[in-house]
């Protein structure tokens, strides 16, 4: 299972720093994606395109992680030398990170 | 002051970016019955260049489409009597009031008043000297003759001002995007300035208005998982606020796209970082027991918004000559493209060294391939055709031209069957942020009539 499957994304950015959000498709995914989508794991999924840290805040009201990589827009938009200077195409990347523990889907 | 306890007040957005559609916001006046239109056309870079503009134009520096803009909305807002907030101006808020002025006049509406809010820009006030940009913790002094320009995020004092001497069209520079959606709130419902609760929840409804279509469908997008209907012809959101600072986000009815929970959720988080405080120049807003609920069709509730009391500080823009990219594109198809498209890019890197071309950065991508993600990810199934691109930073037009060259001579001198070369060069001004105390700024009004 992909995230994709579970939560949908957007992505933004201020300066140099990208913001990604990860938002459950319904609140019976919400506890597995707050297990398996953690700092670690997108730190390591985004590998090479980060040089910074990786944070994750919490929201139990919306169902909502909001992910803020450092140092990973080549400088910013007003400078970096990529194609997407935005980072707009990070929101799709992702949700390609593959969940393994299924079971932790809430059932009712 | 106009206390509207018990009404709703209705704020529609007419632009999300300077080149936005122009037909969503006549679309809201005619069918949103709307009270304000609020035109966001201002990103970080766009008031740097519009500084350069401005420098070799005096009464240039304003958002281009703000005439056609103007053209478009101002009849019927006059007719209708909604007021309209923008931070058009950019670098130059006077000039654009007076094409306003010129724009209302060539209508025949006369009596319009047209308030410009001056004193964000801050060149001459900011201390040089001690004011560190949070990209390379250097001074602004640093920066010498490349320094083009400083302009605060300023916030409501003004645009309140102005709304209380009657203005009809708001023009700023460099305002706050929530700061022109949280003024009219303020006015309408006499909320005080150290209101924190209700400014953070204010905030929090334009942070969501302020992207346009971006809360409507726009951005969204995703066939076979997030269906969005008419995107062609995308409504503009609007939002229905109580005097408690709750909303309900909306379009015209028939318009396209779609307001839901997920839109709205995608939105409210879009460019923020730590969602308890979110730092504006009127109000530090927390975003983190924010509501979002489904209220009927394409009607979405924002409640459960707060704030805290503002910080001393304003976030200040600094926009300087950085350097100059140039960049060429070339394809190659059918079978070994990547193969060739890897020897081009190899060429004009050994060809940058050779000739001694002056740059300090290069990047070479192959598009449909590495060009968006480099390495990462596990396709690297081979594309049936393939497009070079090679980016290179320089210190000066001169070399940038070289780099052009360069792609375009792998017409005769690359890999067999490269076509399509498209070659461009660009001056770039960087932009980093800086800190400045607020008594250092002075905003204020200046009222025209049409």
């Amino acid at each position: 299972m992909l995230l994709r499957d579970i939560a949908h994304s957007r992505t933004g950015d201020k300066g140099n720093i990208s913001n990604i959000s990860v938002i459950a498709k319904s609140e019976k995914y919400w506890p597995l994606i707050v297990k398996e989508i953690t700092e670690e794991v997108v730190a390591d999924h985004f590998e090479n395109l980060i040089l910074g840290d990786v944070v994750r805040f919490i929201l139990p009201n919306i169902q909502s992680l909001n992910f803020v990589l450092f140092q990973s827009l080549g400088g910013g938009v007003t400078q970096s030398l990529a194609l997407d200077a935005h980072g707009k195409c990070f929101s799709s990347v992702i949700l390609e990170i593959e969940i393994f523990n299924e079971d932790l889907i809430n059932k009712d | 002051m106009n206390v509207l306890n018990h009404r709703i007040l209705r704020i529609g957005t007419g632009a999300g970016f300077s080149g936005d559609r122009i037909e969503p916001a006549v679309e809201l006046c005619e069918k949103g019955d709307i009270d304000y239109l609020v035109f966001e056309c201002l990103a970080e870079r766009t008031i740097a260049l519009a500084q350069l503009e401005k420098l070799s134009n005096p009464n240039g520096g304003y958002d281009k489409l703000l005439e056609q803009r103007m053209v478009a909305v101002l009849p019927i807002c006059y007719k209708k009597n909604i007021k309209i907030i923008t931070n058009m101006g950019a670098a130059n808020p006077l000039a654009a009031s007076k094409k306003v002025q010129e724009v209302a006049r060539s209508l025949g509406i006369h009596g319009l008043k047209i308030a410009t809010i001056m004193g964000d820009d801050v060149a001459d006030k900011i201390d040089k000297k001690n004011c560190l940009l949070d990209t390379t913790q250097a001074s602004i002094s640093d920066l010498g003759d490349k320094f083009i320009s400083a302009n605060a995020y300023i916030g409501v004092e003004s645009i309140v001002d102005a709304l209380a001497q009657n203005a009809d069209v708001i023009i700023t520079g460099r305002a706050s995007d929530p700061s022109m959606f949280l003024a009219p709130q303020i006015y309408e419902f006499g909320w005080a300035m150290d209101d924190w609760v209700k400014l953070g929840r204010g905030t929090i409804i334009g942070h969501m208005l302020e992207c346009a279509g971006q809360v409507t469908g726009g951005y969204f997008s995703d066939p076979g998982q997030k269906e969005v209907p008419n995107l062609a012809e995308l409504g503009f959101p609007l939002a229905e606020i109580d005097f408690e600072g709750n909303a309900v986000i909306t379009k015209v009815e028939g318009s396209g796209g779609i307001v839901s929970e997920a839109t709205c959720k995608e939105q409210l988080l879009y460019e923020i970082h730590d969602p308890k405080s979110y730092l504006q120049p009127d109000v530090i807003a927390d975003f983190s027991n924010v509501i979002i609920e489904r209220v009927g069709e394409n009607r979405v509730a924002i409640t459960g918004g707060s704030g805290y009391a503002r910080t001393d500080k304003l976030k200040v823009s600094i926009g300087y000559d950085d350097s100059w990219v140039g960049e060429g594109q070339i394809s190659y198809a059918g079978l070994g493209c990547v193969e060739r498209g890897k020897q081009a890019i190899k060429i004009i890197e050994k060809r940058i060294s050779l000739t001694e071309i002056n740059c300090t950065e290069t990047r070479g991508d192959l598009i449909g391939m590495n060009a968006i993600l480099g390495e990462h990810g596990n396709n690297f199934a081979n594309p049936y055709e393939i497009r070079v691109r090679f980016a290179a930073r320089c210190p000066d037009k001169f070399n940038a031209e070289r780099i052009c060259q360069e792609v375009e001579s792998l017409y005769l001198n690359g890999p067999s069957g490269g076509g399509g070369v498209v070659t461009s060069f660009k001056k770039i001004i960087a932009v980093a942020s800086t800190l400045i105390p607020k008594q250092l700024v002075d905003t204020n009004v200046k009222i025209l009539e049409s």
